[in-house]
Formats: C-alpha cells, structure tokens, sequence
C-alpha cells in the first residue's frame, strides 16, 4: 500500500510548507516573447532533432513529423482489396460518422437536427459510445461571454497560443460559436458551475487574457459528454460499439464512400456505404510519442490520421505534440494521469524542490511545460523513489485564497484520487511532470470541416490547423463542439447532392505500391487499433496457434 | 524450467537490484503472480490479457473498468475501478464490463421537473429498501441511496447535486435488491436541474445577440489580415486579467 509521501519527500514539502505565504505575495511574471522562444527551443520535444524524421510519400513529403507518426505512415494498410468483399453491402446509410467521442456524438445530433432521419445516421466506435478523451477532460471550455471579454480577444489568445499557425478561419470558427455552443449545453442540462446570479463562475487558464473558463467542477468533459449521449440515445441514434472502422471505402469517382468496419470480438468485417462520412477517431497519445507516458484513453491510437493519409487526405502540425505540464508524477500507479489546469487556474503555484517558485503558473502549455522540464534538468526537481522526475504544485494554496474546503468542492476527482494514495491536496502539494496530452494538429479541414477528398468531412482531435502549432486549455472541449455541429450540419448538406459510385478499395493497393517505390519495407500494419500493454514476459512466450 | 529471455537479459543488466516484491493475484480464479503496487488493470496486463472489454480511459473517468473483488477469507466482497486500485495479496478478482439496465427514453423539451417526474420515468425507485448497498459498491463513494431518497422525494436538486461525480459504470445497478438503475434516474435529474433549475446567464445571452448582429465580425476579421509583426505585438501586449487578479492576491 502507497501511504503518503516518503520521508524525504516530506522534507522537501516542508521548504515549500516555509515559503507559501511569501510565494503567494510574489508572483513570477509572465515570460516576455523571447525568453518564451529561448525556453521552448532549449527543453519542448517539439524543438529537438532526434524526436522526429522526414516523411518519404504522400502529401506531407518532405516534411519533418513526430517519429511514431512517421512509422504509421510507413506501415502497410491492415486489408487490402483482396481481403474483404464489398459487392455485399452490410449497412447502407447517408452518413458514417466514425468514432463515439464528443465530437462524433456532436455530429450526429447536428446531422439529425439538420434533416438526416436517425436510421440512415451510423455511428461506429472502436470501444463504448462516450468511451473517449472528451470524457476525460476536467478544467473546462472556454467562450467569451464576459461583457470584460470579447471573442476577438479570444481569437488573439487562440491564435497567439498557437504560435500565430492556426488557420485563421478555423481560429475565427471556433472563438465566434463558442458562445452558442454554452447556450446548447445550457438547453441539454449541463450543469455548469453558477455564481447565485446565474452567471457562469470563469476562471483563467494558461495563455487566456480573460478568465472564460466554463466549468463543471473537475468533471466538465464527462458532465457534457454525458448530456450529449443521453440526448443520442434518446434519439436511438444507431451506435456500433467495439467496432473500430480500419480503412476509408472509396468510389470510382476518387470520393470517401463509407468504411470497413472490424469487430473486435468476433473479428468479422462489415462493409458500410455512405453519402458522406465524418472521421472523429480523437487524437494518438497511446503512441507515446518521443517516449511520454500520456493522459489519453486506451483508444487514442491515431487511426484516423493514418485512414485519412491513405486516401489522400494531407496532414497538419504533426510536428508538434502538447505535452501537459502536470501530469502526476507521485504515485507510481497514477504516472501519467492528468492534474487538471483548474489547479492553476484556482491559485495554486508550482516549486522545485526548495520551495521557489520558477514560472508564471499560467504560461501557455507548452512554455510551462517546457519550464517544469528545465527545472528538473537543472537538479531542482524531486526524483521519486521510482526514479520519476517531478515539480511541487501547490494546491494548499487554493485552501488559503478560496477558503477552506474548495478543493473538495471544486477538485472532487482530483482529491480523490490523491486521497486513494494517503495524500490529502488540501494540506500537502502534489507532484507533478509533463505528460502527452494533445495532438494539436492532424488532417487538414475547412471551415465547413471538409478534407481534401470529397465525401471526407472530419471534426475534433484528429484534425488539423484549429489550435495550430500548440492548444491552449479549454479550447479542446470547445473544438469537438463547434466543429462536430459544423461537421453535421455541412456533411447533412452534402449528402442531399451526394451520389456514390462504383466502390473500390483499389487506394490501398495503390499506398502499397508508393511504399515499395519509395523503397519503404514495411515493419507493421496500422491502424495498429489498440496499444499494446501486455507485460514482456507473457507476449515472449504467446502462441499465435488458435 | 525454461526461463524467458526478457528475465535473463534483465538479470544480465541490473545484476545488483534486488527482485520486485510480488502479490498473487486471481484473475477469475486462476492465479498469477504480479508485481506488487500495480493497479488491477496493469496487473492483468502483466499478467497477459490484452483488454477490448474492461478498458477505457485507464483514469478513472469513463467506468469501462468496473472491477468486483474478494480478498481470500474475507467476507466482504470489494468493488473499485481496475485504471485506479492498486492489488493486493491474495485478491479474486472479476470484471463487470458491461452492465444490462434499461433506461427511460424521454425529449428533455417536453418534460418538467415537477416532483413526480423521477418516478414517473423510473417508477422502481419506490421499492428502494434503504438496504444501502448501492453507496457501498459506489467507486466513486457517492451517497447513491441518499440520491435515490431524494429522487423518491421529487427533490431533483438534490439528486443532481449528490449524484454529480457518478461515472456511470452501473455497479450500483448490478447490486440493487430492488432492481434500481440509480446511474440512468440520477443522469435525468441533473439534465432536468441544468436546463430548467439553475438561474440563467444574462451575460450570454446579451452576447448571443451582439454575435448575431455581427458585432465582433469586422474586429475579428481585421486581426485575420494582420501581418504578423503587428498582431504579435498586439499579442504581447494584452492585459492578462489573471496576472492583475494574482497582484491582488485573488479574489
């Protein structure tokens, strides 16, 4: 049993313990522009040569990605056109929407509303309906609807969190509907956290100029994840669970024309024909990219990037990857997990290991990622008795700026966990250390949410050219609203004109044919579905015989 | 006995650390030997199954992983999530991946929170025997017969506010005497306090209108077409309200 923190680590927390009060009153500025630049070239991954390599095909050739997503590009397709048979069509409908998150379930309520009957609307999903990052996401959404705050405010926070990359018609997109998206959530019944006015209690989040943080409690994705299943499974919305689409069916005319769908549990195919189809397969932090443990759920394994590539799609800003800076770095069996931003965004600071505050807690992400990094380089961070390295964050101090018994109240998840370990926030800070957390970028779309291959709309994570180059917090939430609605609604209009022609899956054929010209030998196939976590002993001695 | 490659090449690299303290464990009455202070979803894993079932969000969040247990000679049966409890000694363990309970299909537009709607819905919830089983097999530690009270007593409110950290993974469902699906009753009530309880934002709605008559349209669209020197210096410059909030020492 895990009770507490360790003798030493005691030591260390009572310096912090000693220099609380003076902490609280002198706050670290934020970092001017080019200590910004000095500190991400010096210690972000995204910055480092030997993290990522040049892709050799496709439409991203030439361009330097992450390493993990360059080895999926390089992989052979899982079927190819011998394999399955799709002159025997098993679901027919006008619109495919391939993943059962938040931005999916999004799309399918905005496709309905927008006049596609429920039955011809086919959700597909690797794992359970909601089984997805959005359920996991704690701080909040952000939307400007202060009369202190303005969306063009929260566009130049969009677009200066992303290092000045993002498509600005999809920055704009996004700060512009995020009101209307709360007032959505407001007719569903989510339950945001109110003042006794009835206005939303915001707090800040890193790279916000506003406080525009719309929470519910510590459980904000799962409380509007769940008021939006229910409303889907109200509508009785058709939802194939554990059933993980492997590759993009195509026409003779080069449009996207459904998929082939796999059961995971009795491994057969099913061939789905669609007018159009929407990809909202979530983001790749199961990819463990440059060697990160992550925050994501089991599915995240990018096979929507890769799906998309081998029909031509093109790729965004896979040339970066948003660590977290708090991930939980003390107790062992929670490595990895997420600390919520909240904790910032209620006052807590993060230290090192002598108590001394080293960074404005509220930098945008990558900066204060980058920030905890350097510290830990520099010797002073704590390294855990499992050799994890880590920096103090605060979290008595939200006792003492909100009062007592705020962290039960508003961090009940956090304090749970913590509590699970024998380590009570409220009175001792928690460790903390970057995590994989967000793909910021992915396959490139449109306002409208369209891809470059007709037929192909795609909407939340895997896409491409929101957040650009980094995504700042609470926009995440807000990204698979506004662009699951916009998916929807365009997708339902484009499938009044649609006609679908002969189908083929002769691309895969064709990817097969680029990777051996390109002189590429394959090492697996992908999507690769689900990571693989068995320990090394049972998969060296597994049998592949039955 | 044959013994693996990975343990060889592991003793030949670290010959001075001494072995992992290990627990066994039963993995539906079969029995593994695991290393101690995994939770019981990595120790499965270690142990060799590769979950599609049973497996979510390895958080704490999603409820995929529900996980009942009974320590040897123990009396009482445990329930946890597998992503968040850690194994111990002698542990049978069984997962629950999947839980059968209907729920009520209702248009959340075309219903009222009056007090009898609860059991209108979900009208089994009169035959709660306050037997508390429910809150014991909570995970979550919810007072899920509390929230079941206040159901019976048309109190949506309260319901909503007790029952707010549920992650739906129905083991208080698979418990209940009196066949309750508390996690479908408690998901209306905190829909029916969202929408029609709780006092509305006049400040968005105030804002809603500004976007409609496209008050912001020609500011954002001028910040499109900056050339970037001027918009990072724009940037920069911002007033950060959390930077003068934190001078004040918070609110």
């Amino acid at each position: 049993m895990i009770d507490g923190y360790p003798d030493y680590m005691m030591e260390s927390i009572k310096l912090v313990e000693k220099k609380r009060e003076k902490n609280m009153k002198n706050p670290v500025k934020p970092m001017s522009m080019d200590a910004r630049e000095k500190m991400l070239s010096e210690y972000h991954p995204d910055y480092m040569k030997s993290t990522k390599r040049e892709v050799k095909i496709g439409p991203n050739k030439g361009e330097l990605l992450y390493n993990g997503i360059v080895d999926l590009l390089e992989s052979k397709p899982v079927i190819t056109s011998k394999d399955v048979d799709i002159s025997k069509i098993d679901y027919d409908v006008d619109l495919l929407i391939i993943g059962g998150g938040g931005a999916g379930t999004v799309a399918a309520l905005f496709a309905y509303e927008s006049g596609i009957p429920k039955d011809n609307i086919l959700i597909v999903t690797k794992l359970r309906h909601g089984d997805a990052n959005s359920m996991m996401a704690q701080g909040g959404i952000q939307a400007a609807d202060r009369p202190e705050d303005s969306p063009a405010l929260h566009y130049l926070d969009i677009y200066g969190g992303g290092h000045f990359t993002n498509k600005p018609e999809l920055a704009r997109a996004l700060a512009l509907d995020a009101p209307k998206i709360i007032n959505w959530h407001q007719e569903l019944g989510v339950m945001y956290d109110r003042q006794e006015d009835g206005e939303f209690q915001e707090l800040s989040g890193g790279g916000t100029c506003r406080n525009r943080m719309h929470s519910c409690k510590d459980y904000s994705g799962m409380e509007i994840m769940r008021n939006i299943r229910d409303r889907a499974r109200n509508l009785e919305i058709p939802v194939l669970e554990f059933c993980p689409i492997v590759e993009f069916l195509m026409d003779d005319k080069g449009q996207v024309a459904g998929g082939i769908a796999f059961n995971l549990e009795t491994y057969e195919y099913y061939v789905i024909r669609a007018k159009a189809t929407i990809l909202a397969t979530g983001g790749s932090g199961r990819l463990h990219l440059s060697n990160y443990p992550t925050t994501n759920h089991y599915g995240a394994t990018g096979d929507g990037l890769i799906m998309a590539y081998h029909v031509g799609a093109n790729l965004l800003d896979l040339d970066t990857i948003q660590i977290h800076p708090t991930g939980d770095a003390f107790p062992e069996p929670i490595v990895g997990i997420l600390s919520t931003e909240k904790i910032r965004g209620l006052g807590a600071i993060p230290v090192n290991a002598n108590g001394d505050p080293f960074v404005f807690p509220l930098e945008p992400r990558d900066v204060e990622a980058a920030s905890f990094i350097h510290e830990c380089k520099s010797g002073r961070g704590i390294v855990t008795p499992t050799g994890m390295p880590g920096v103090w964050l605060d979290s008595p101090m939200i006792e003492i700026i909100h009062g007592e018994g705020t962290i039960a109240t508003k961090l009940a998840g956090e304090a749970r966990k913590f509590r699970r370990f024998g380590i009570d926030m409220a009175k001792h800070p928690i460790l903390v250390y970057p995590t994989l957390h967000y793909q910021n970028g992915g396959v490139e779309i449109n306002e409208k949410t369209e891809t470059k291959v007709p037929g192909l709309f795609a909407a939340g994570e895997v896409t491409g050219g929101v957040h650009g180059k980094n995504r700042l917090m609470g926009n995440s939430l807000l990204d698979y609203n506004v662009f699951g609605r916009r998916a929807g609604i365009y997708a339902a209009k484009y499938i009044k004109k649609a006609k679908i022609g002969k189908l083929t899956l002769s691309h895969l054929d064709k990817y097969i044919k680029i990777l051996e010209k390109a002189n590429i030998k394959p090492k697996r196939t992908a999507p690769i579905l689900l990571p693989e976590y068995r320990g090394e002993l049972a998969i060296s001695r597994a049998l592949d015989i039955f | 006995m044959v013994k693996s490659k990975q343990v060889l090449v592991e003793k030949k690299k670290k010959p001075k650390e001494t072995k992992h303290a290990e627990v066994e464990v039963f993995i539906m009455g079969k029995s593994y030997k695991v290393p101690a202070g995994l939770t019981i979803m990595k120790a499965l894993e270690y142990a060799g199954y590769r979950f599609i079932r049973g497996c979510g969000c390895r958080a704490g969040f999603c409820g995929a992983c529900s996980t009942v247990y009974r320590i040897e000679d123990e009396q009482k049966l445990g329930f946890d999530l597998a992503c968040q409890k850690v194994v111990e000694d002698k542990m049978y363990l069984v997962q629950l991946p999947f839980v059968p309970a209907t729920k009520a299909e209702y248009d959340i537009n075309k219903i009222q929170p009056d007090e009898t709607i609860l059991l209108t819905m979900y009208p089994e919830i009169a035959r709660c025997v306050s037997c508390n089983t429910c809150t014991k097999s909570c995970p979550q530690d919810i007072e899920t017969m509390k929230y079941i009270q206040m159901a019976i007593r048309g109190d949506i409110a309260m319901c909503a506010e007790i029952s707010f950290d549920c992650i739906q993974c129905g083991l208080c469902a698979m418990r209940c005497p009196a066949d309750i699906k508390h996690y479908h009753v408690s998901q209306l009530a905190r829909r029916l306090r969202g929408k029609y309880l709780d006092p509305k934002s006049k400040n968005l709605s105030k804002r809603l209108k500004e976007i409609d008559n496209r008050k912001y349209d020609d500011e954002i669209n001028k910040l499109m077409k900056m050339p970037k020197r001027e918009i990072t210096e724009l940037y920069t410059k911002r007033k950060i309200e959390a930077e003068e909030t934190a001078d004040l020492g918070g609110d």
